[in-house]
């Protein structure tokens, strides 16, 4: 059976012939065709020259790879393509890592990119694959990795003197990785290894530690260490197929469980591994009818200005998402700067949180009101950011915006249900915490391209600075050269208006990845569907209220 | 026995089976068939209101009355052919207390022999050629002659005799082919007619001697012998000849006191138009439709009329000639093997729908094109105000006829159809022979036919996606190489590689370049616009092939698995049987070395001898069969090794 929430459908005030819309629309537009391109660019990987090396060896690219593992015309959910944006790394980061279906079944896939550095581990790709293991984990799918890596990016980094201006990372805290892979399986979640290449060291244990290993004939090598550290160590001659081929870790060793007469077969016993998991779904089907919005999804290439200062009505972005632009608003009179309620995308029901506007201390009580009411239901929240954060000033610090504002964060933070974060717009402050920003244990996040996310707007941040240089300067009694200051602040706020944007963020992989809001409903419920692959289960302990 | 009855049981089978069924029970009969296990799944069986195996065929008159007895049918009719001009088993019918529909068993006796006929034909005034029942003198007929055996038919102990030498040669081998052929080596002597055609005329007769003709058939073209297009009216019989024929086949029907349907069949000189009576055949014919479409009446309803008693309805100044029509006989059998049988499951077979086009067929989709009968599918009847139009129609509906799984002449008939020559009406017995039917599929239709099926495989693996089943197909917010699928087109060498992505606005752009737009697809196939030419593209598919429409008929594509299973696939020199058959002779052994052309077996299918040569120089690595073996389409026969191994990557991406 079939039915629906019995909320009306949404009517939106959206004047899609306003000029306005146009230039939003044009100017989106703009933004999807820089996107466009660099994503060309990421799929090109470590370029074209050693594509071309990597094809002669009969060897396939990552993508293709990926595409020939999928199953055929299905989507594939690529997480943070455009990793490394304007850092010394290639677009991407050496890793490609997606959601994709295999024998029916959603998987997450990480694949190394063999063109560029052989594979080796950049801080790109080990976020990345970090970030894939937090995928399978937090939402129970299995995992595939593909590999073939050179292990880890030896070069060491140094500044202009010689030092690392930031050192936190250390070897010694390094190898997480292996410790989350066996945490994987512990939770029933299978892990598939294919070894396309060399995986050696540390890279060895990657297939070591998964649940299944699929090794290519004469292609696939594993070993603790290679021929030339083997001769070094104990001055034993070897080669690298009888050291560590496939035919030897699947006749001799038992390392490979199945062995793969060549790429493509590996794909097929990927494939065939991933069909005999029998998985099945905890969560509920989809239950509601699916209707499309009765609003044209296009037209959410008009919502926002690119300056992201125009005013946007959020349930204009939620009657072009939701099934039949149905939406049961809660308290719609009261904090009315937060828009909640209830919907259902692609036949999956969610409670909905969007901003219209600066968090009040009633807008955010009503939050933290919302998000328990969904978590005694089990529902799914998604959120729509376009925040700039909670309303600071006399009054509302006299009537309680940190405890009210802290109240919703303890809700987003207790919350055990999944949290799907779109920002659509500005994402500022605690704002971005207290709509379920990365840092708050999200299933996913996605960005439209002309999101911005940061601690504060960059002309307060210019502002605040030169307001402290003016203090400092009157506190030496020394006089304020206002055209320096007037210089500093243009500069500040370029340079924080440029980390803000989606780019920047989604080049730091803080985010799943800058999606065409076009896209925005499609995204949401395969995102919904992944998460059913573990049980739904709203929260039965909060943090202690500050009431 | 005459009278009213109830029910008939149709001692017959496929397509005749099922048209005498149609009129039976629109005229209130209840429909009984018989069958035989190759024909357990066919269509007439199941509906027939019942349905008695026979164990030792359709020739077992025996079996045929007890299952009558059995099933309480009060009539019997024979169809054409098996035993339609037995006139004992239509005596055994009588005796068994039923109603046999077709003339009387003494009449039928008579006519089937030629020479008794002859002289019936005599004794009413009907020309016949000259002949002589001896066949040592050759005074009386002169040359050039036929040799005819007495009790023949289909072309067998017939022999064509230019001069006086060779005579008697002739007359011993016709003897010898009619004495193993009908048992009865009797043989007569024929004057011969260079430039002829055979123009036969559809007679009723009631039992209360109203005699009736339907006008003239003429069979434009023969393949084997057999007829494969008949037409009605003949294109060189005007109203006064066919006036002038119908009065002689029906002195002749008088004289015998002819009751029910038959067929008086003359000789007609090309040249002088004069015409000369040959034989009559004493049960519904085959090309009967054509007349039913011209004159607008079911001639089996009237044998049924005419069994039970009944007067005919009309006299001959009441039946009118409107129109022309056109029968095609489509046949599993394969044109470019010299019309050798083909066999198969058709999987697709779903005639199209056209006003006054008429299909009647003896399969089904699903059914199986055995060897045990003839390999005749369907008759298919146009209609219309010319004989240009009626030609037309037939060849368009042929051609949108969607049809798969089996071998079949559909292409050669529509060649035919649109020949001049066969337009000109002046298609004579060789017209076969000398005919090159244009086989290829037009410029463009196969690169159309492999992207819908693409697009029918993409629409399908869609709506089997039970987890994003919401998301477009082929969704991507990134970037992977383009969708492929690997399409083996029949008889095409090579595959062909379909890769496409989809845009945001729902076009599919092939990797050649091609934008595909699909705008519906259903159960029975799809909606599809490639680069602006939009059709509804019928499409079967079953398992791994599809069946794939296209405007000059179906072709079949074979999807390549996306994955080869090692050592599943047929090794790269592996010959395989191009039918089923056994195997008569093993010309090599193991490890033999062998040269490309080289004959390495012999394949006994279909009563032919079919040569299996080596397609390359090698060596026999591996010989699968012997002498004897049964062995079905596509077995793997033997395996031979290229000298030089270059050791090829299996395919795939």
């Amino acid at each position: 059976m079939t039915r629906s929430i019995l909320a009306p459908a949404l009517r939106s005030k959206l004047d899609t012939g306003d000029a306005q819309f146009v230039q939003n629309c044009s100017d989106m537009l703009e933004q999807l065709a820089e996107i466009d391109e660099l994503l060309d660019e990421a799929a090109g990987g470590g370029g074209e020259s050693r594509m071309e090396r990597h094809r002669s060896r009969g060897k396939l690219p990552i993508r293709e790879r990926i595409a020939n593992v999928l199953d055929p015309d299905s989507p594939f959910l690529e997480i943070s393509p455009l990793a490394g944006y304007d850092s010394d790394y290639a677009l991407g980061g050496g890793m490609v890592v997606g959601i994709g279906v295999i024998a029916e079944t959603e998987c997450v896939i990480m694949g190394n990119d063999p063109t560029v550095l052989a594979g080796a581990l950049t801080p790109y790709a080990s976020k990345k694959w970090m970030r894939a293991i937090e995928i399978a984990r937090d939402n129970r799918i299995p995992y595939i990795s593909f590999v073939e890596s050179a292990g880890g990016d030896l070069r060491v980094e140094t500044g202009d003197n010689g030092r690392r201006r930031v050192q936190t990372d250390h070897f010694a805290e390094s190898g997480r990785f292996f410790y989350e892979m066996i945490e994987l399986s512990k939770l029933e979640v299978p892990t598939v290894c294919v070894v396309f290449g060399s995986s050696t060291a540390g890279g060895a244990y990657q297939p070591g530690l998964s649940d299944y290993t699929i090794m290519v004939k004469e292609q696939s090598k594993m070993f603790l260490a290679g021929p030339p550290l083997v001769k070094m160590a104990t001055g034993e001659d070897s080669d690298d197929e009888t050291l560590g081929g496939a035919e030897m870790h699947a006749n001799v060793s038992g390392s490979g469980d199945y062995f793969a007469e060549d790429e493509v077969d590996a794909l097929r016993l990927c494939r065939e591994v991933v069909s005999h998991l029998n998985w099945r779904k905890p969560g509920p089907s989809p239950r509601f009818t699916p209707d499309v919005p009765l609003y044209e999804p296009n037209e959410l290439l008009g919502i926002v200005s690119r300056d992201l200062v125009k005013p946007v009505d959020v349930r204009d972005v939620i009657v072009r998402i939701t099934d039949g632009s149905r939406f049961e608003e809660f308290k719609p009179q009261w904090g009315a700067s937060l828009v909640c309620g209830w919907a259902s995308i692609h036949g999956y029901p969610v409670g909905l949180l969007g901003n219209n506007g600066v968090l009040y201390p009633d807008s955010a009580q009503k939050a933290a009101h919302f998000i328990q009411l969904c978590n005694q239901i089990d529902t799914p929240l998604v959120f729509l950011q376009n925040i700039t954060g909670y309303m600071v000033g006399k009054d509302f610090e006299s009537d309680g915006i940190i405890k009210k504002g802290s109240q919703m964060i303890n809700a987003v933070t207790s919350s055990t249900v999944p949290h799907l974060t779109v920002t659509i717009g500005s994402s500022y402050g605690a704002g971005t915490y207290g709509m379920s920003g990365r840092a708050f244990g999200n299933r996913f996040t996605f960005l439209w391209p002309a999101a911005k996310i940061a601690v504060m707007g960059p002309k307060q941040i210019a502002g605040v600075m030169s307001l402290v240089r003016r203090g400092q300067a009157a506190r030496a009694g020394v006089e304020f050269d206002e055209e320096e200051d007037a210089k500093t602040v243009e500069m500040v706020e370029e340079i924080q208006e440029k980390g803000s944007l989606a780019l920047a963020a989604t080049g730091a992989i803080s985010d799943d990845g800058i999606i065409d809001p076009r896209d925005t409903r499609d995204v949401l419920g395969m995102c919904l569907s992944v998460v059913r692959n573990r049980p739904i289960e709203g929260t039965d302990g909060y943090g202690v209220f500050r009431l | 026995m005459s009278g009213p009855f109830d029910s008939v049981l149709v001692a017959n089978r496929g397509e005749i089976a099922r048209r005498i069924f149609r009129t039976a029970r629109s005229v209130g009969l209840r429909c009984i068939a018989v069958f035989v296990e190759a024909d357990a799944g066919a269509p007439f069986v199941t509906e027939a209101d019942e349905a008695v195996r026979l164990d030792h065929g359709y020739l077992d008159g025996r079996a045929i009355i007890a299952a009558a007895v059995a099933t309480g049918a009060k009539a019997v009719h024979p169809g054409y052919g098996f035993l339609a001009e037995n006139a004992e088993f239509a005596q055994s019918v009588i005796d068994a207390g039923l109603v046999w529909v077709g003339p009387a068993p003494e009449v039928m006796a008579a006519m089937g022999d030629k020479i008794a006929a002859k002289r019936v034909a005599a004794a009413a005034g009907v020309p016949s050629l000259v002949s002589s029942n001896d066949p040592t003198s050759s005074d009386e007929v002169g040359f050039p002659m036929l040799v005819k055996a007495s009790a023949g038919g289909g072309g067998k102990g017939m022999r064509l005799v230019e001069s006086l030498d060779e005579l008697a040669e002739a007359v011993a081998s016709a003897q010898r082919e009619a004495g193993s052929s009908f048992g009865d080596d009797t043989v007569f002597l024929e004057r011969y007619v260079a430039k002829s055609r055979h123009i036969e005329i559809q007679i009723l007769g009631d039992s209360h001697g109203n005699l009736v003709h339907l006008g003239e058939r003429e069979c434009s073209i023969q393949r084997r012998h057999q007829k494969i297009i008949e037409e009605s009216p003949s294109p060189v019989v005007d109203a006064a000849m066919r006036t002038e024929m119908g009065e002689a086949a029906l002195r002749l029907a008088r004289e015998m006191g002819y009751e029910s349907a038959g067929t008086v069949e003359f000789l007609v000189d090309d040249k002088t138009r004069e015409f000369f009576f040959l034989e009559v055949n004493t049960r519904i014919q085959v090309e009967h439709p054509v007349t039913e479409e011209v004159t607008g009446i079911d001639i089996v309803r009237e044998q049924l009329r005419i069994a039970s008693g009944e007067p005919l309805g009309f006299e001959q100044h009441d039946i009118s000639f409107d129109g022309h029509a056109i029968e095609a006989r489509l046949c599993a059998e394969d044109p470019t093997l010299g019309f050798l049988p083909a066999t198969g499951t058709l999987h697709a077979f779903e005639p199209s729908t056209e006003p006054q086009v008429r299909w009647d067929s003896g399969v089904v989709a699903g059914s199986v094109v055995g060897v045990d009968f003839d390999p005749m599918l369907a008759k298919v009847i146009a209609t219309g105000a010319t004989r240009s139009v009626a030609a037309a129609k037939l060849a368009l509906a042929l051609e949108r006829l969607h049809l798969g799984g089996v071998v079949t002449n559909r292409e050669f008939l529509v060649s035919a159809l649109r020949d001049p020559v066969f337009l000109a009406g002046d298609a004579t017995t060789d017209f076969v022979d000398n005919h090159t039917p244009v086989l290829a599929l037009p410029a463009g239709a196969a690169d159309r036919a492999c992207i819908a099926a693409a697009m029918w495989l993409q629409h399908q693996n869609r709506s089997n996606d039970h987890r994003w089943a919401f998301a477009p197909s082929n969704w991507r917010n990134a970037r992977l190489p383009s969708e492929r699928v690997q399409l083996q087109l029949a008889g095409a060498d090579a595959c062909r590689t379909i890769g496409y992505k989809r845009g945001r606005d729902g076009v599919f752009i092939t990797d050649d370049g091609a934008w595909v737009r699909v705008h519906g697809v259903n159960e029975s196939g799809i909606d599809i616009e490639v680069d602006g030419r939009r059709s509804f593209t019928r499409v079967s598919h079953v398992r791994d092939v599809m069946y794939v429409q296209t405007a000059t008929g179906t072709v079949t594509i074979t999807v390549v698995p996306r994955f080869a299973v090692p050592g599943h696939d047929v090794p790269g020199g592996g010959l395989t049987a191009p039918m089923p058959g056994s195997i008569l002779e093993v010309r090599i052994s193991l490890g033999d070395h062998v040269v490309a052309g080289q004959t390495l077996l012999i394949l006994e299918a279909m009563k032919m001898e079919h040569h299996i040569a080596a397609p390359f120089d090698g060596k026999v690595t591996d010989v699968g069969v012997s002498v004897g073996d049964q062995v079905d389409n596509g077995a793997l026969l033997l395996t031979i090794e290229q000298p030089d191994p270059t050791d090829s990557d299996r395919g795939g991406q």
